[in-house]
């Protein structure tokens, strides 16, 4: 079966070859079988190491994105000629088979890596790209890697590239694997509208609540900016299919039960996660608050998110605590 | 060879693809990408197999494909060490349908040791989970840890110096855990919201509590119950609680055998329980307030059938312990019970000793206990082997609780 894959991958790359070089999309990389060795396989931009998209491939960004050691992050989606995304209402665009997500990391003023999400007939799938010191190639790296780093903050770091299974751990629901970015609630009007004007989306949902954008939170109330934090780094896991649905934590936007957020809830499977305390939240206590603690470690078996992450995100941490602290006791 | 087995021989011989393959992995440098790549690039049916010696792993570890079995050279001579790990939640994370573990260790991982989450009708057998600094607050919670899953085998395994529970079995059913050996871990075997359990024939030993059996509220599966615990060593369970305040283990006394909390239908016999210095066999309601209206704080139809309770309750760690002990003439009875729900039941031919709390509700505390001898009352379960459309009085224990034979097979082919 090694051999199989083998082959397929190489022939994926011989059809890398054959189209014309990065001007247009690889449609055959994206829908069929195997994992290609570099992401120029997939033809994605004209220009990699400057990021400029190729035709078809559409810039975008996300409301409140997940924080990953303070990154810049490029994302691009693409959609086969002639094909439309649907609509959902608030949440996920439908996207047709053969589309591509596509999300480049950038530390030390360096792109590290390019995760892409590939629509296939038998679902998405989800690989790993690792950029070379001279970026002028990233490998697939299925196994993931560890980088010597250092954060914006200039904070030294061992960064994790996510193995493909670790790619999973986020993006699965139930059995399958999906976006997490393009919700429509976490998408703004502006960029919605035009990519409905470009012809590529079937319709402008209508969104019921809108994820703030992150940029604007020292002028909003604590509740919805952490709300929305919560949702973009912990609710891929913590939702009723996620990775973690047996820790019965639900930290989705539109989930307003106190105790799946975590008010009052005591842990199930925490360990030392718990770092002492009772409850994942308690109002009013943001230092007595497990939600807190795991945020603010850095300690394998400890630290939440558990993949993604080696240093902990300033802004987040004073989201979180400004919302408990406002909390009625 | 009985039909059965034959059945099942021959349906595995079935499922396995034909291209089936062994992919070897030696340990040495480079371990980590070398060995996840394997587990990541094996098709349903191959073995990963590894080699003896010492992997040196620096990340969390998982395995996402059906029917893959990953194959060590025995639990002494094949170790995952995960003393460097940077990241992740536990040491080897299984995600995928019928996967076999069996014959490696898994060594000081930051989190969980072997964790597998909605994977089906696994395997561990003689695995070992060892945190090598003894029982300490740091070591992760659960060395074996299968959670919401159908289809649970843990045979031959050996777990010691979990913060929480050796093999922790959540929010499952058909389960079997047997001839294990848990030992320095706070708990060492604990089945806790889930259903259709047989805990059979485990060495069980200076845990801070033996074997437990939870159910707990705000979870997406409760109602855990149907559990016989069978044929057991549990001796001198008396190491000190260290798990992280705030985990329900960390309430467990230390010296506790047995203890059953807000489950139903379990049924305790043929069990040796020696030198437990608080309690013998704890039979409990759920301490805490909760919310939930769908959950069931109470024990009920919880059997006591023959068991050796020797010794214990000596050294009983309970408020006022001391006076307690004076108060019933140097140790307390075997078996403690808080006074809620449905008292435990004797169902087998010793007459067993018991003391309740009566505590006068759920949820209150000590301080309202009004401690008495109790006398087990005593009948047979009324034991259901549901027909065909037949409504289950959920109560009630199965005559056969466990995992499904197939897995047997798989363990011991």
């Amino acid at each position: 079966m090694r051999l199989l894959a083998g082959g397929i991958l190489l022939a994926a790359a011989a059809v890398a070859v054959a189209a014309p070089q990065g001007r247009v999309v690889n449609d055959a990389a994206i829908a069929g079988a195997g994992f290609p060795a570099t992401l120029d396989a997939f033809g994605f931009f004209t220009n990699a190491a400057t990021q400029r998209p190729a035709a078809g491939v559409t810039p975008y960004r996300i409301q409140t994105p997940l924080w990953s050691d303070g990154a810049e992050k490029l994302r691009f989606v693409y959609l086969p000629a002639g094909t439309k995304a649907k609509a959902q209402g608030d949440g996920l665009l439908d996207l047709p088979v053969g589309s591509a997500l596509i999300k480049t990391f950038k530390l030390e003023g360096r792109l590290t890596e390019t995760r892409v999400l590939l629509h296939r007939a038998e679902g998405w799938v989800a690989l790993p790209y690792q950029w070379n010191r001279e970026q002028t190639e990233a490998r697939l790296a299925l196994a993931g890697a560890r980088l010597e780093l250092k954060t914006p903050q200039g904070q030294a770091i061992s960064y994790a590239i996510p193995n493909k299974n670790q790619c999973k751990e986020c993006h699965q629901q139930q059995d399958a694997v999906v976006p997490i970015g393009p919700k429509a609630r976490n998408l703004s009007l502006a960029w919605l509208t035009s990519f409905y004007k470009a012809g590529k989306l079937d319709a402008v949902p209508q969104v019921s609540a809108r994820v703030p954008l992150w940029e604007d939170r020292a002028k909003l109330a604590a509740a919805p900016v952490a709300r929305g934090w919560l949702d973009s780094n912990c609710a891929h896991c913590h939702n009723p299919a996620g990775s973690a649905s047996n820790s019965g934590l639900d930290l989705r936007w539109e989930q307003s039960d106190p105790i799946a957020l975590g008010i009052n809830k005591r842990p199930v499977a925490a360990g030392r996660g718990s770092g002492g305390f009772e409850f994942d939240v308690v109002p009013g206590h943001p230092d007595k608050s497990i939600m807190v603690y795991r945020m603010g470690s850095l300690e394998g078996g400890i630290s939440m998110p558990e993949v993604g992450r080696a240093s902990v995100d300033p802004d987040g941490m004073v989201a979180v605590t400004k919302w408990i602290l406002e909390m009625k006791r | 060879m009985p039909a059965t087995l034959i059945a099942a021989a021959t349906a595995l011989a079935l499922a396995a693809p034909a291209y089936a393959k062994v992919i070897p992995v030696p340990a040495g440098e480079n371990a980590q990408a070398r060995l996840q790549e394997a587990l990541i690039l094996a098709a349903p049916g191959d073995v990963v197999e590894l080699g003896a010696g010492r992997f040196v792993l620096t990340d969390g570890l998982s395995l996402d494909v059906k029917g893959v079995t990953v194959r060590g050279a025995g639990m002494d001579a094949t170790v995952l060490d995960f003393s460097g790990q940077k990241g992740a939640g536990e040491g080897l994370l299984v995600t995928s349908d019928e996967v076999t573990l069996r014959d490696f260790a898994v060594e000081n991982t930051k989190g969980d040791g072997i964790k597998s989450k909605g994977a089906d009708n696994i395997v561990y057998y003689r695995v070992r989970v060892t945190w090598t600094g003894g029982p300490k607050t740091t070591n992760g919670a659960y060395g074996i840890y299968p959670v919401s899953s159908t289809g649970v085998l843990v045979d031959g395994c050996k777990v010691s110096g979990a913060s929480d529970a050796g093999i922790y079995v959540g929010q499952s059913k058909a389960i079997t855990v047997r001839y294990n050996f848990v030992e320095n871990n706070v708990a060492g075997i604990e089945i806790e919201n889930s259903r259709d359990a047989l805990v059979a024939d485990n060495f069980v030993t200076r845990n801070t509590g033996g074997i437990l059996v939870f159910d707990l509220p705000n979870l997406p599966v409760m109602g855990g119950g149907n559990v016989r615990i069978t044929g057991n060593l549990v001796i001198a369970n008396d190491t000190p609680n260290f798990a992280p305040k705030g985990n329900i283990v960390a309430g467990v006394p230390r010296g506790t055998g047995l203890m059953v909390m807000a489950n139903e239908g379990v049924v305790i016999e043929r069990n040796k329980v020696i030198d437990n210095p608080t309690a013998a066999v704890m039979v409990v309601a759920y301490p805490n307030a909760f919310s939930d209206t769908k959950y069931n704080p109470l024990p009920r139809r919880v059997f006591l059938g023959t068991n050796d309770l020797l010794r214990g309750g000596n050294d009983p760690q309970l408020p006022g312990g001391d006076q307690l002990k004076a108060a019933f003439g140097g140790a307390l009875p075997p078996v403690m019970w808080d006074g809620l729900g449905d008292g435990p039941i004797a169902s087998g031919n010793v007459i067993e000793f018991g003391w309740t709390l009566n505590l006068p509700r759920q949820g209150a505390g000590f301080d309202q206990a009004k401690p008495a001898r109790f006398q087990l009352p005593q009948h047979q379960p009324t034991y259901i082997v549901p027909q065909p459309g037949q409504k289950i009085e959920r109560s009630e224990p199965s005559p056969n609780p466990g995992a499904p034979a197939a897995l047997d097979v798989r363990a011991r082919p």
